[in-house]
């Protein structure tokens, strides 16, 4: 079994049809395929190959307008994207409201692996506490699980994918199980100023957590722990992790990787799950709907093939959406199954953003050495004022990390740029002067903080507009809380604090939070929208995202998550994916599928 | 240049300095010819690993005279020295012609800043030296950049010849340092591959005070 035609598809039967190739339909295929099962994956995109097509190595001079985004490519020309951003051609969603404050931007790729392959590979795991924050603080709502539930799956999603870090046993910052990490790279000269100056705050700085192999996966152990019992699983395995390279600290991980040295479905769970024989792919396959059984339970799904628009139905056992989480409930409200609660599409929840940076002094005119490292964030703050939240001091209910960076990266048209507020603007030999002197002292803070579902945050389908395919689109409805509005401000002031404590400065102040907030979607964390639970009046789906009306169909994706800590939401769905998916397997197992 | 760049550059001027208004209008056309109607960009789904090179994906506009006025300024900016060449040894008024000619909402914004701002340059220098910018000597086009590379110097008068030096400069800078000359005068040593990241040297460490 391989990358297959819709027509092909049609004709063969299958115990599993996974919607969506990206983390969720990754790890949900991966787990299936590796224990047995025979899966159908579709996805909207076209097929895609990273190991020739990922530019490694190119630095931006090579590429048209440096690299800069633009509409078409709007992280830049060297991004992994492909016929995706937060607007894709001929396939349009809409806003409730003209007010750009109460509008949600929706960022889609379409392409094998979708967002996995220029994702920031940023791996936390949620804590006990943002499992019951309901619990805790009265707000939003608690999952039907708790994190010793999901604990050993975050195990084995980073023992798969290759996750560094370190285990600093923080409050709510979970530790993974001994050797189950991988070493995280040495910090840069910023990372080790901001570490120490945030210290003498009481701001805590540790290790960072990426997908990124900072040495090769051990193929002799992790095979054994991952799919004991199975040798032929463990074979695969330990095969195709061979296969993966190490990294070799060098061109940035938004390209995706050729090498295999982070992870994207595409490298990591799609190889293994081929060479099972049990997974077939179809790419080009915009799925519209989950279709019924006489019996209420589901029979497959109906897709359209892009390339010929013709349509066309698969059949299995079970139907996993994986899609998206929006692109989930698209296909559930278009379907009209599994919303007997009316919550498919309730509480959509991003991430909150807000940014700050500034210029340090005692980073200027630092000796030639070489920082790319892994790219990504070797150091990050995680959430440190819980004491303080929780008796109320703060105004706002929920906490935020910082990712930050700075030091001396490939050079961008951002190099050299904007220099007039430091030296009064200038040109010639002064200016090449200055342009060497501040290269590498500016340091930029990410705060990345949890949003509170609520009651204004939800989408619908838009009762006139229809994609190029025909399928009715989302219309969103949106509204920041002051939680969150004060969180953003709270994540700019406190920058500005460590950026002060180092001796540095800024070209404007912090803002009040209104202004500091991101719009709805531009993080990219979109997840809710069919909310897990124990109460099928209440939610749509129980714990392991089986729809509690159609008892064979299940979401694996974001749609799922019943609050969006300020850890990034993917290493969460992936563990739920795998929990999800050997659950389906003891159902078909016991007959009960 | 479109209609609709000119009057508003015209009434930006004119707000000003009614003086200006003529050398504002008169001469941007001579800079480039327009962006076809209707010119597409690279698409959702460029290769990623083909050779790409100024005048590819779309075509460039820049004139003769436009070309000329682009480099001298581009190299008052960026001038060789013990480190580097100059701008224009390293492509840049091919790279400045591929951004204005661009049919992106920003690449377009930033031609109504730069060509009409290379024609009162110019327009400037004619006035002044009774030459066109690239003819003038160096010390003559240092005079005109001595009044507009800082907007908070800058007169009234010449607010948006400041802004358009600051656009023309930010393009300069990031066009040069992403090139591999750029690279290596700015001291970026990294995009090659290492069996180990060692971290920083203990020479920056001190630097930073935490060594």
């Amino acid at each position: 079994m391989s990358f297959v035609t819709a027509a092909a598809a049609d004709k063969n039967t299958y115990d599993v049809i996974v919607v969506g190739s990206g983390a969720a339909g990754g790890q949900t295929a991966y787990t299936l395929a590796m224990e047995g099962a025979r899966v159908l994956m579709l996805e909207a995109g076209r097929h895609y190959q990273p190991a020739t097509e990922t530019p490694m190595m190119q630095v931006n001079g090579d590429a048209p307008l440096r690299a800069s985004g633009t509409p078409e490519k709007p992280f830049g020309f060297w991004d992994a994207t492909i016929d995706g951003g937060w607007q894709v051609p001929g396939e349009p969603y809409t806003s409730a409201s003209d007010d750009p404050a109460r509008q949600f931007v929706w960022w889609r790729a379409r392409m094998l692996g979708g967002r996995t392959n220029h994702w920031g590979r940023i791996s936390l795991r949620n804590g006990p506490y943002d499992f019951k924050p309901h619990s805790r603080d009265g707000l939003g709502f608690d999952w039907p699980m708790s994190y010793e539930d999901l604990a050993p799956y975050y195990d084995k999603v980073e023992m798969l994918i290759g996750v560094y870090g370190a285990n600093d046993g923080l409050e709510n910052t979970p530790n993974s199980s001994p050797g189950v990490l991988l070493p995280p790279p040495k910090p840069r000269v910023s990372d080790l100023l901001i570490q120490d100056r945030s210290r003498k705050m009481g701001i805590p700085v540790v290790a960072g957590h990426r997908a990124v192999l900072t040495t090769a996966l051990d193929h002799k152990r992790l095979p054994r722990l991952l799919h004991p019992g199975n040798a032929k699983a463990q074979k695969i395995l330990a095969a195709d992790m061979q296969k993966r390279a190490a990294c070799f600290f060098a061109t940035p991980c938004g390209r995706g990787c050729s090498i295999r040295a982070n992870y994207q479905s595409t490298t990591v769970h799609l190889p293994p799950a081929l060479d099972t024989g049990n997974l077939d792919i179809v790419t080009d396959a915009m799925v519209r709907s989950v279709n019924q059984r006489a019996d209420g339970k589901a029979e497959g799904v109906t897709f359209i093939d892009r390339k010929t628009g013709a349509e066309h139905r698969v059949k299995a056992r079970i139907v996993v959406l994986a899609a998206s989480a929006l692109e989930s409930v698209r296909i559930l409200l278009n379907s009209g199954v599994a919303n007997s609660s009316g919550k498919v599409g309730k509480y959509i929840m991003d991430t909150v953003g807000a940014n700050f940076g500034g210029q340090v002094p005692l980073l200027e005119d630092m000796p030639l050495h070489n920082e790319d490292g892994v790219d990504g964030l070797h150091l990050y703050t995680p959430w440190w004022l819980y004491k303080e939240q929780l008796a109320g001091k703060l105004g706002f209910a929920r906490g935020y990390h910082f990712e930050f960076g700075g030091g001396r990266g490939m050079p961008s048209m951002g190099t050299g740029a904007n220099l007039e507020w430091l030296n009064g603007g200038n040109y010639g030999r002064k200016f090449k002067e200055d342009a060497r002197r501040y290269y590498g002292s500016f340091v930029g803070f990410a705060g990345r903080g949890e949003m509170i579902p609520n009651d204004d945050c939800y989408a619908e389908l838009d009762p006139n507009v229809k994609d190029k395919f025909g399928i009715p689109v989302l219309r969103f409805h949106w509204k920041w809380s002051e939680h969150e509005i004060r969180q953003a401000e709270h994540m700019q002031k406190v920058a500005a604090e460590i950026i002060d404590a180092m001796g540095g400065r800024y070209a404007t102040k912090p803002q009040s939070g209104d202004k500091a907030i991101k719009q709805g979607g531009i993080i990219i964390h979109e997840v809710g929208g069919a909310m897990m639970g124990t109460d099928p009046k209440k939610s749509v789906t129980n714990s392991y995202g089986q729809c509690w009306d159609m008892k064979n169909l299940f979401l694996t994706d974001g749609a799922t998550l019943c609050s969006n800590a300020d850890k990034n939401p993917t290493l969460t769905i992936m563990a739920l994916a795998w929990r999800s998916a050997e659950h389906m397997l003891g159902l078909m197992k016991r007959k009960e599928l | 240049m479109d209609r609709r760049t000119t009057i508003k550059w015209m009434f930006a001027a004119a707000a000003t300095a009614p003086s200006l208004q003529v050398s504002f209008a008169a001469g941007a056309e001579a800079m480039a010819r327009d962006v076809a109607a209707g010119q597409q960009g690279y698409g959702t789904d460029p290769n990623l690993v083909a050779e790409w090179k100024p005048g590819g994906p779309w075509p460039l506009t820049l004139t003769e005279a436009g070309r000329l006025t682009t480099k001298a300024l581009a190299d008052l900016i960026i001038p060789a020295d013990d480190h580097s060449p100059a701008a224009s040894a390293v492509g840049i008024v091919e790279f400045i012609d591929e951004w204005i000619s661009a049919p992106y909402p920003q690449q377009r914004g930033d031609r109504e800043i730069v060509l009409p701002g290379l024609a009162w340059i110019d327009g400037e220098s004619q006035k002044r030296f009774g030459k066109t910018f690239h003819a003038a000597s160096e010390a003559q086009r240092a005079q005109i950049a001595d009044d507009i590379c800082s907007a908070a110097k800058a007169t009234p008068e010449l607010a948006t010849a400041a802004k358009f030096f600051a656009k023309f400069r930010d393009l300069t800078a990031g066009g040069f340092y992403t090139t591999p000359v750029g690279m290596k005068d700015i001291g970026y040593v990294g995009n090659v591959p290492l069996a180990t990241f060692d971290g920083p040297p203990i020479e920056a460490l001190k630097k930073a005070g935490l060594a």
